[in-house]
């Protein structure tokens, strides 16, 4: 096993260079390979210098999360051990956090809502750590299939979420995540979303950058509240102080801590911007009248309507959001721009994301927004009914 | 050099409140004692605050007390605590304290002590959880015992009051059968949970319980737990700490019920593991005890 006090200057325990997070995603020469999503997870975490870890299987996340625990066995990891349960996990993973562990999780469906409560815990304390979420279907009826309706129920709990679409975008977003979160102004915990299966165990080419090269440790010191370890203030305070009794001040308190959470997710955006080259990603014809708005895998079905769309002479854009939290709306409205209908293909039955996108373009936009196609419990979404979709809207009653 | 923490940045030292001051003037850091600290220094030390918002009479300041007098190394001790009558104590005093959410307290200190282990491999940093019995043995049974089970370095404190006291009342797994709370109306009908042998099949090197009621008795326990959790694994104490209001007893009667208990319910138990005891002679020869 790895001992912290290997750490030189210029080399992590277990002898890694030390370079920046520019370095690593964008000017260190890559080579290719041929990986899954869950490959790719354990390539970044090798390179990310990462103190703790903690694991609980469930599907399709599993892989991942074992490979994380070889990463461990092989000296590149500081602490990692099984948990309980999702609840034990995320709870353990925030004492990892608190105490200065940069530290890295995963899970999938009911285990997110099992372990509901710590999410706005984590952020309520201002832990940077990072969940690496596999979505997949909430029960019931049982399902293990991709479904990213979970998402729905994380995106008011403070954190921030990020998409990815591939096992590229995986990879350099969840390097890029820990770098985010762990600035001193936003230093705020980092759900890293990608559609479970379709990304998790498809195999893809991907560039990776040598793994003798790691990013710098995290410094809990130049964290906005204290580590819990002893070494600093604050004296007779709690890391978090409570609320608890019922009056103005308090009130005060409790709402004025949210908020700043809140704006701790909005300060992350310029760093979002530089890390993964933009917080959307346009790819279509540019002065089209009909845009796909998405995240995940539903932004590569879109984007083969698109050809399809483009083949029939009909123009339309791919806007695929990278963040979700903080919310890109300055630049879906830019993208926006001469668009007359909307439409936002999603792989969950109740639309969550065309409820963002309509409820963040409300009065600032005269575009036609349809939350559709949907599919959900790990149904694919064939080209064809996007396409559909968008001619039964564009030449209504003449059908596809 | 963690004590250093708790000095005063001398451009705050005029609006420092008065108890303050005192706090960093008496407390009694390990690194200025010549002998272990104890219940004797409690009138003069600084552990806990004068004022707390917890019930007049409430056994739980008591014991909070001396737990607190008994750290062996506060300097470098963390409390991480849960939901309930205790958390609201965690304010009032000069340590670092974690409340997280009702039940995950042991998952939480789990991820402290390993990763502080990894941090700080030179320096012995104790974690102790000190929650209540609701959020111990029902809601947080699960993490209180997988941590024992997984043998984390930690002390579980658990102040059992036999009832859901913050709340305002409800029975609880550690409540007495037959006894009359609300959520049971008609009385609790299954027997008060074992925690204490739970804690000794589970893992635990060194299993107490007892009541509150003689401050040398639970200082000695609590320092002996540390002391072989620091080394040899989990430690657990359960300490009746009754809540007067719900059973109907005045601010002055406490002590009373608590001793009352000692002859009856709570008659001492006491597990050390043959490790542990080979341990704790080791300790008292060098004396830490």
């Amino acid at each position: 096993m790895s001992k912290i006090t290997d750490m030189t200057a210029t080399h992590n325990w277990s002898g890694q260079k030390l370079v920046s997070t520019d370095y690593m995603l964008f000017e260190a020469p890559r080579t290719k390979h041929f990986m899954t999503g869950s490959e790719v997870v354990k390539e970044a975490v090798k390179r990310a210098t990462v103190d703790a870890s903690v694991s609980y299987p469930i599907t399709p996340q599993s892989e991942a999360a074992h490979l994380i625990g070889e990463l461990w066995a092989e000296g590149y990891v500081g602490v990692y051990f099984r948990g309980e349960n999702e609840f034990g996990v995320m709870s353990e993973v925030a004492g990892c956090s608190m105490a200065g562990a940069r530290t890295i999780t995963t899970t999938s469906g009911p285990g997110t809502l099992r372990a509901m409560e710590n999410f706005a815990q984590w952020s309520g304390t201002r832990a940077p750590m990072q969940l690496i979420l596999m979505a997949r279907g909430i029960n019931s009826p049982l399902t293990i299939q991709p479904d990213n309706l979970e998402v729905q129920y994380l995106l008011e709990t403070g954190c921030m979420i990020w998409y990815a679409e591939n096992v590229q975008e995986l990879f350099d977003m969840s390097l890029a995540a820990f770098t985010v979160a762990e600035k001193p102004d936003v230093h705020v915990p980092i759900i890293t979303a990608v559609d479970g299966f379709f990304v998790s165990h498809t195999r893809e080419a991907v560039m990776l950058p040598e793994d003798d090269i790691a990013l710098q440790p995290y410094n809990p010191y130049a964290a906005p509240l204290p580590p819990i370890d002893s070494e600093m203030p604050p004296g007779r305070f709690l890391r978090d102080p409570f609320v608890m009794k019922s009056n103005y001040i308090s009130y005060a308190t409790h709402a004025s801590w949210q908020w700043e959470i809140r704006s701790a997710v909005e300060r992350s955006k310029p760093y979002a911007r530089h890390y993964l080259n933009g917080l959307v990603h346009v790819t279509g014809t540019e002065d089209a009248e009909i845009a796909f708005v998405t995240c995940g895998t539903a932004s590569n079905q879109a984007k083969e309507a698109e050809r399809e769309l483009n083949k029939l002479g009909v123009k339309s854009k791919v806007i695929k959001l990278r963040t979700i939290r903080p919310f890109p709306e300055d630049e879906l409205l830019e993208a926006l721009e001469g668009v007359k209908h909307v439409f936002v293909p999603e792989f969950n039955v109740v639309g969550w994301l065309s409820n963002e996108v309509k409820a963040k373009l409300y009065g600032k936009s005269d575009a036609n927004i349809v939350g559709a196609p949907r599919v959900a419990g790990g149904m694919s979404m064939p080209a064809e009914a996007i396409i559909k979709e968008v001619m039964e809207n564009i030449n209504p009653g003449k059908g596809a | 050099m963690s004590h250093d923490i708790y000095k005063i940045n001398p451009e705050f030292r005029e609006i420092m409140p008065k108890e303050i001051i005192e706090l960093e003037e008496n407390a009694t850091w390990a690194k200025n004692m010549d002998k272990p600290r104890g219940i004797k220094e409690l009138p003069d030390t600084k552990e806990l605050l004068e004022e707390h918002s917890l019930c007049a009479g409430c056994p739980e300041a008591a014991a909070l007390r001396y737990v607190l007098s008994a750290l062996p190394k506060p300097e470098d001790t963390i409390i991480v605590n849960s939901t309930g009558c205790t958390s609201l104590m965690f304010p009032h005093i000069a340590l670092h304290t974690v409340h997280s959410l009702f039940g995950n307290q042991n998952a939480v200190a789990s991820g402290i002590k390993r990763v502080l282990d990894w941090r700080f491999p030179d320096t012995q940093k104790d974690v102790v959880v000190l929650a209540g019995d609701g959020a111990t043995v029902d809601i947080g049974l699960d993490y209180t015992l997988q941590s024992f089970f997984r043998q984390e370095k930690i002390t579980t404190i658990c102040f059992d009051n036999e009832v859901y006291a913050n709340t305002g009342g409800q029975e609880s797994g550690m409540t007495a059968k037959g006894q009359v709370f609300k959520m049971a109306p008609t009385g609790k009908k299954f027997d008060k949970v074992p925690m204490w042998e739970l804690a000794k099949t589970s893992g635990c090197h060194y299993s107490v319980n007892m009541t509150a009621s003689a401050p040398k008795a639970v200082a000695k326990a609590v320092r002996e737990a540390i002391l072989v959790a620091r080394e040899i694994g989990p430690t657990y104490i359960n300490l009746y700490t009754p809540c007067i209001l719900e059973i109907g007893l005045s601010a002055n009667e406490g002590l009373g019920e608590m001793k009352d208990q000692d002859k009856d319910r709570f008659a001492s138990y006491k597990h050390v593991s043959p490790e542990a005891e080979e341990y704790l002679k080791k300790c008292k020869a060098e004396g830490l005890l």
